[in-house]
């Protein structure tokens, strides 16, 4: 049987089309490659002029170099700790109200998403200076709780409108099964509703501890001596050596890009504009 | 009979609305207060006056502003062709959905960091500027008395935050039923002109969105900076970052914050009222 | 014992649009209603009210004598299958059906018979290891009717459950439902849109519309003698054809006057029409009840025929009766051109009589 094929200049048409957006994946894809590749030469190398554009010597030093420098390993404890407060915290306070958004019809609804969508872009920077005088009254300055504390703030918007979503995407109807069953409300949430939103949530999470890990201006004012890693490295930048830059650029980077594959699935409900 | 009052959606909002009056609204009032306010509790504009006065602001300002103008066009541009591009379902478009998404997750330290790797004296740029016969001995780019680190900053904002823009344009773009591209295209329409007169206009709303999220973001640009181009150039949030950590000043530093809060309001409100979206654009 | 009543019960949403307007019905024990409307006529609403899955406006709810309004659907010993089916993706077909079963607290042993016995009354014993979205449409549906039944609830609600399925699947789990509730003794309110679903299964049905029920009687009664000329249009396939008609005495008789002739007005009807106090009146007669003829004879109606539709079984006809358009069913052997003339004959007593104001049936004596 003959093939039907598609006209030549539909082909060609088809053709450019796969070349645009091969050239936009190149535009992103190639930063990567040369931190990681910069990341990954011998520390020579790094101050080296021209520089190798393909891996030909891979050498772990210079990341060696960047991890045992002082106080890096603690900065990123101090990273995974605030990111890890911030993202439980967040979803303790947000997903009940994400769940509300999603459940209920009651008077306020639209006043209280319309807070959380306004307070979602907001700068962040206007709340670390005044935070910051308020940590030193209370005595959190410079903890990983005061930053914890301020990131919550800053992802609790997102989460709100994340877990709603989540919620959203789970039928009514599987809830009121449960409690035509025998549950009252909580144990249907818990029973039926919580197993169901699980993924959904844990993407939110996720984000959530991205997010953190990777705000620096907050951090930066909120601390001194117990710097998180972005805050760390921005503060120290100019006087740091190169190698060590390169180095922790590419350390930043890793957590979120697995992060990112980890929810690549819910990506787009993460930022999605519509909300019901 | 009176049906009895559901409390429920209330106890469940209460936590998130105490916490963002805590640490959302209450800080904010309290920039204001810092910014006017000095420690006797004097009302006073003399923060403002030496953040005006200061060398550096004028620079930040503009800088600040040169940064929005330049970055912003070209984002929208390029995060509407990959919009496009997710949109028309390619084989293997999950692979480039993937990609394209990539920056979201990469923070602007990090970015900086990477565009710095790329425009330093002894970077990637010059290496493949010399590889192809261009150069023979390394080009400094970031030289403050040059555009180049405005340049650098424009292209390490671009490349990180256009996801951002990309994924809220592609959320809209699902809304739209396919129909109307299909009825355009049965009437005749070419592809331009489908995306000019049936996709754009109905897009919209998602573009008021992105625009308002990217300027409000666009105002705080801060590691990206500092990362990229070190002394050589700074902005308002830089400013008031020096102001605190540097100058132990929380004063000067919050009337920068303020006026961060008032250009953001100040911009939202106008995308409001020029992009306004009557409610039968709606999809 | 489990009858339900509902007394003057009225919901409404966002404080203006009012779904169930003032209903009073009462299901007898193990009896099995059936609510049936166009769609946004209240009947789900109604029947969410029941299961406690809405709180009510107004009005009470009982269920066995007991006065459930204000409790929460887990104490109404109720079970209910969702249009939707609402089968937990999460759980496997085994813990779906057990779902109820653990929530009441049953020891392990009675929960595995109940789901057994559950399961093979539906045919899905061999499935109960998988999870939903290994199943088929129809088997899910037997699923949710399973998990409803395992708990033996006192009352059973269903909203639309075979809704979803194709129309082959349909038909055959219509059967098989209407074997399963007869041998449950559960009392039963079925909502649905589809007129033969209602007069297939159920023993009462309730026509609803714009929130209240307009006639609730045996399916044969709500057939055959329509409260109203919405639930004559509404309900049988086709709907019962209207022809306007004035009221006319001739000699010692009464009679009635439509563009394609004049049919005598059995005396039973008498006293009733005359009681309307006016001329005018609209007669209803079912497809199935007009006899065609080829022949002109006195009490019948004159038409030309407009489309003949055959449907194997039997024949469809578009008749045009002066004005008016009047369907007739007749045999599948009976198959006349379009154009030709026929006189229908109306058998006095399959006439239905209606106000032609507000469109209620006048019942003779």
């Amino acid at each position: 049987m003959e093939q039907t094929r598609p006209p030549m200049s539909q082909r060609i048409n088809r053709g450019l089309t796969y070349l645009v957006a091969l050239a936009i994946a190149l535009w992103i894809l190639i930063p990567i490659y040369l931190i990681a590749l910069a990341a990954f030469s011998p520390r020579q190398l790094v101050y080296s002029w021209p520089k190798p554009l393909l891996p030909t010597s891979i050498s772990i030093e210079t990341m060696r170099f960047f991890l045992t420098s002082y106080g890096v390993l603690a900065s990123v404890r101090n990273s995974v700790v605030v990111a890890v407060i911030t993202l439980f915290l967040s979803l303790l306070i947000g997903a009940p109200a994400g769940y509300a958004l999603a459940r209920y019809v009651f008077r306020g609804h639209h006043a209280f998403q319309l807070l959380i969508l306004s307070t979602r872009a907001f700068p962040i920077v206007i709340l670390s200076i005044p935070m910051a005088v308020t940590f030193i009254n209370w005595g959190l300055y410079d903890t990983v709780l005061s930053v914890a504390l301020v990131h919550t703030a800053m992802a609790l918007p997102t989460t709100v409108l994340v877990t709603s979503s989540v919620f959203i995407g789970i039928p009514k109807e599987l809830e009121e099964a449960a409690m035509t069953l025998g549950c009252n409300r909580l144990q249907a949430v818990l029973r039926v509703v919580l197993p169901l939103a699980l993924p959904g949530l844990a993407a939110a999470a996720i984000f959530t501890f991205v997010l953190s890990w990777n705000e620096v201006f907050a951090a930066a004012i909120l601390t001194l001596q117990n710097r998180t890693l972005p805050a760390k490295m921005v503060v120290q930048l100019n006087e740091s050596p190169i190698p060590f830059r390169f180095a922790g650029g590419f350390f930043l980077l890793v957590p979120s890009l697995l992060f990112i594959f980890a929810i690549r699935k819910y990506l787009f409900n993460l930022w999605g504009v519509k909300l019901k | 009979m009176r049906r009895r009052f559901q409390w429920e959606p209330y106890i469940l909002l209460l936590p998130s609305t105490v916490y963002l009056m805590l640490f959302f609204a209450w800080p904010m009032l309290q920039a204001f207060e810092l910014a006017f306010r000095d420690e006797n509790g004097v009302w006073t504009l003399e923060f403002i006056q030496r953040m005006v006065n200061d060398v550096n602001f004028w620079k930040a300002v503009r800088t600040t502003f040169i940064l929005i103008v330049t970055i912003i066009p070209l984002q929208f541009l390029l995060a509407l062709a990959m919009a496009l591009l997710v949109n028309a379902k390619l084989r293997g478009s999950d692979l480039f959905v993937y990609i394209y998404a990539l920056p979201l997750a990469i923070s602007d330290l990090a970015a900086g960091i990477i565009w710095f790797a790329i425009f330093t004296e002894r970077g990637y740029l010059n290496t493949v500027l010399y590889s192809l016969g261009i150069l023979d001995q390394p080009y400094i780019f970031l030289n403050y008395q040059t555009a180049w680190p405005v340049v650098a900053v424009v292209l390490a904002e671009v490349w990180r935050a256009t996801s951002i823009v990309m994924v809220v344009l592609v959320a809209g773009l699902q809304a739209i039923p396919r129909e109307y591209d299909e009825a355009a295209q049965v009437f005749g329409a070419g592809w331009f002109t489908r995306l000019w007169r049936v996709t754009l206009p109905l897009l919209r709303p998602s573009i008021q969105v992105a625009l308002i999220l990217r300027t409000i973001l666009a105002f705080q640009v801060f590691a990206v900076v500092l990362a990229v181009a070190g002394q050589a150039l700074t902005v308002l949030a830089a400013e008031a970052y020096r102001w605190y950590g540097s100058w132990r000043n929380p004063h000067v530093a919050a009337a920068y914050a303020a006026l961060i809060l008032v250009l953001s309001l100040g911009t939202t409100v106008f995308y409001l009222r020029t992009l306004q979206v009557s409610e039968e654009v709606r999809v | 014992m489990a009858e339900i009543r509902l007394e003057n019960v009225r919901k409404v949403f966002d404080r203006k649009v009012v779904a169930v307007d003032g209903v009073s019905l009462m299901v007898k024990d193990q009896e099995f209603t059936v609510l049936l409307g166009p769609s946004g006529c209240g009947k789900t609403t109604l029947l969410r009210c029941v299961a406690g899955l809405e709180q009510v406006d107004g009005g009470r709810i009982f269920i066995g004598g007991r006065d459930v309004t204000f409790l929460p659907p887990r104490q109404r010993h109720i079970a209910m299958v969702f249009q939707s089916y609402a089968v937990f993706p999460h759980l496997t077909v085994f813990e779906n059906i057990a779902f109820g079963l653990r929530m009441q607290r049953q020891p392990e042993a009675a929960i595995r018979q109940r789901v057994q016995e559950a399961a093979e009354l539906l045919h899905i014993a061999d499935l109960l290891e998988r999870y939903p979205s290994q199943l088929s449409g129809g088997q899910r549906q037997r699923v949710a009717v399973a998990r409803a039944i395992a708990v033996h609830p006192e009352v059973l609600l269903m909203d639309e459950p075979l809704s979803n399925l194709d129309a082959l699947l349909r038909l055959e789990m219509r059967a098989e439902l209407k074997r399963l509730l007869r041998d449950i003794h559960a009392t039963t309110i079925y909502v649905t849109h589809d007129q033969v679903e209602a007069l297939s299964l159920g023993d009462r049905i309730a026509v609803m519309r714009d929130g209240r029920i307009l006639q609730y009687d045996t399916p044969l009664a709500v057939y055959d003698h329509p409260a109203n000329t919405f639930v004559g249009g509404f309900i049988g396939n086709p709907p019962m054809n209207f022809l306007k008609g004035m009221l006319r005495h001739r000699e010692d008789r009464l009679e009635v006057a439509t563009s394609g002739g004049t049919l005598e007005v059995p005396e039973a009807m008498r006293s009733a029409l005359l009681a309307q106090n006016r001329d005018d009146v609209i007669i209803g007669v079912r497809a199935e009840n007009i006899e065609p003829q080829t022949q002109e004879a006195p009490n019948t109606l004159r038409g030309t025929v407009l489309v003949v539709e055959p449907l194997g079984s039997h024949n469809l006809l578009t008749v045009r009766v002066g004005e008016e358009h009047v369907k007739v069913s007749t045999s599948a052997d009976f198959r006349p051109r379009s154009g030709e003339t026929l006189w229908l004959r109306v058998h006095p007593d399959k006439l239905r009589w209606f106000d032609p104001e507000t469109g209620q049936a006048i019942r003779g004596e």
